[in-house]
């Protein structure tokens, strides 16, 4: 009888604990999902329900006056071939260096290595700071250029520290000696050996500094003049955000009237955000096991 | 683990290895030009930088600019906004992934876990152009969702989110949770997939409830992550991005907002101060440096390894 009840009470309280999660986790869930949801339902509803509250689930009042402005906007369009090419560029220019230093860094009884090592990751922890970084670019005669748009944020310590990470310990360092015995060099060992190993650090490789480069601004606001090369983050800037707060010095309730006569013109707003982020969300499901793979295997190693 | 090289070691290899600096050239180019050449740069934080005088005829001025930037007015607020941003983020920010770990981890529905990880994985990949962009809409006076929820149940729903500058730290704060919380769990949901589950099955025949599991076996199997993810934001406290910051600022809440890389950018490349902008950044590397080496140091005594 008292172990039953016992039982019981473990029960509810293993129950409680269940809800507690469950009811967290949809919380949770709920919370991320919505805002999504309700940028891509607004994006096909009459603003005015939007705006009254009455499309808050659903769509209401089909309509596509957003995408046809969104089509008709050519500098969303030239934005995005921009990025498509910036995102090529660095994609190509950020994987071959990180693969490739990466490939550098775990190689063994390296004269200099250790030091080299040492010099890339002080880069992590510090830098000259915005204005030498631009004053070099400047002298470089970089700047305005889409060359730059590609190299910048290419390259990064912590990719080369994660490569390295998943070659020292998913590929064993006796391959190298039976290939170095078969009279392989350091060359064809790694297009023949290391290469077809890595493809799933490759992989993440590949999407870390594509992801990065699609979703970056700063940079192309820092040091591009030319408006014909801006990439399509930068003209969303200007649409979604920098025609908000350049209410100058009004008040607040200047602000928020003039916020008001602004929304009618949301709809197009939110085609915008469904239009630019899209792709990257569409694409993410099917490549998600490889981000989260570079996650842990730069998690293994700090 | 020092090796020492003798002559001949290196010639070896030299011999056996030359193509490996190959490999390392890109990357050691990229460094040299975007990292290390700018670290030179550096020095016109001591010089009066003046661009017709050119980079080594500007005149050494020493710490003058460091000066005039504890003397300013400005800098106790810029510091006071950095931290408290800084300190916000982390104390709601931080427990957040592994709570939501903790639940993930108790789903035994494959799908719905897959569903959800999903799900909270995704704003990680919204650019903060878009997230902010997103903002605006969403919480805009009257005509946004949050307002016209806010007014159903009977506050006056016309709250300006993205104006008032009370606002402001949460708002930064809130989003940056829900951009980044599901992404960040995912290195717990790792170490909790590492705990031993004969521990769980153990603690279960001898009548431990899901709670006392947790509390027991779980959070102390993640504890050392745990620790080491808070002493690494404790190291980057006085780093704030200006990326998200500048696009949430506005002429209303920038006494709430400014952070130190904001004004960075702001006095080196809109008001051309060259050498106090640089002056500014570099007092603040020094700090992040400082604050990253301390920080590996306690690393290091606490778990015996240290991030390098």
């Amino acid at each position: 009888m008292k172990k039953t009840k016992r039982r019981m009470k473990r029960s509810w309280d293993d129950r409680s604990f269940d809800l507690a999660a469950n009811g967290f986790l949809f919380f949770i869930v709920v919370i991320v999902f919505y805002p999504l949801w309700f940028v891509l339902m607004a994006s096909f509803s009459n603003p005015v329900y939007v705006n009254s509250g009455d499309a808050l689930l659903l769509p209401k009042g089909f309509t596509l006056t957003g995408y046809k402005k969104v089509m008709n906007d050519f500098r969303i369009w030239r934005g995005y071939a921009n990025t498509l090419i910036y995102v090529a560029g660095g994609m190509l220019l950020g994987t071959c260096m990180t693969v490739m230093a990466g490939f550098a860094a775990s190689r063994k009884d390296v004269f200099g290595n250790t030091v080299l090592k040492k010099a890339f990751l002080f880069t992590m922890y510090f830098g000259g700071g915005t204005i030498p970084t631009y004053m070099v670019i400047q002298k470089l005669g970089l700047l305005d250029t889409r060359i730059l748009m590609c190299i910048l944020g290419s390259f990064s310590t912590y990719n080369m520290i994660v490569t390295r990470s998943f070659m020292e310990s998913s590929i064993p360092e006796e391959l190298y000696d039976a290939a170095t015995i078969d009279g392989c060099g350091i060359g064809n060992y790694f297009l023949k050996v290391v290469l077809p190993l890595s493809k799933a650090i490759i992989a993440v490789m590949v999407l870390y500094i594509a992801v990065g480069h699609w979703n970056s601004y700063f940079d192309a606001m820092l040091y591009l003049v030319d408006e014909k090369k801006e990439p399509l983050q930068l003209y969303l800037r200007q649409v979604l955000v920098a025609s908000q707060a350049k209410a100058g010095e009004a008040s607040a309730a200047d602000m928020a009237l003039a916020q008001e006569m602004r929304d009618a013109a949301a709809v197009i707003k939110y085609a915008i955000i469904v239009v630019s982020t899209v792709p990257i969300l569409c694409f993410y499901p099917f490549v998600q096991k490889y981000f989260v793979k570079g996650v842990m295997i730069g998690a293994v190693k700090g | 683990m020092r090796k020492r090289w003798s002559k001949k070691a290196i010639l070896k290899s030299w011999k056996k290895n030359w193509l490996v600096y190959v490999f390392w050239l890109p990357a050691v180019v990229y460094i040299a030009v975007l990292c290390y050449a700018p670290m030179y740069g550096v020095q016109i934080a001591f010089r009066n930088y003046r661009i017709a005088d050119g980079f080594f005829g500007s005149e050494w001025v020493g710490l003058k600019w460091f000066r005039k930037f504890f003397d300013s007015p400005r800098f106790w607020l810029i510091l006071k906004n950095t931290l408290t941003v800084s300190l916000y983020s982390l104390v709601v920010g931080f427990p957040a992934p592994v709570f939501l770990a903790l639940a993930m981890n108790n789903i035994k529905n494959l799908k719905y876990k897959k569903f959800a990880q999903t799900i909270t994985y995704m704003p990680h990949f919204i650019s903060t152009v878009v997230l902010v962009g997103m903002m605006h809409v969403m919480f805009s006076p009257r005509s946004g969702v949050v307002n016209t929820i806010l007014s159903w149940i009977g506050l006056s729903g016309n709250y300006f989110f993205m104006g008032e500058p009370r606002y402001y730290i949460h708002m930064y704060v809130w989003s940056g949770i829900w951009q980044d919380m599901g992404w960040n769990s995912i290195i717990y949901m790792a170490a909790l997939a590492g705990t031993d589950q004969s521990l769980h099955e153990a603690a279960r025949i001898d009548g431990a409830n899901k709670w006392q599991r947790m509390w027991n076996i779980d959070l102390p199997g993640i504890m050392p992550i745990i620790c080491i993810m808070l002493i690494m934001q404790f190291g980057n406290i006085m780093s704030v991005g200006y990326e998200k910051v500048y696009l949430m600022q506005n002429a209303l809440n920038s006494r709430q907002s400014e952070v130190i890389s904001t004004y960075v950018y702001k006095i080196g490349l809109l008001k051309r101060e060259y050498s106090y902008s640089t002056a500014i950044g570099l007092f603040n590397s020094v700090i992040n440096f400082g604050m990253v080496i301390s920080m590996n140091k306690v690393i290091k005594k606490i778990s015996g390894n240290g991030l390098w």
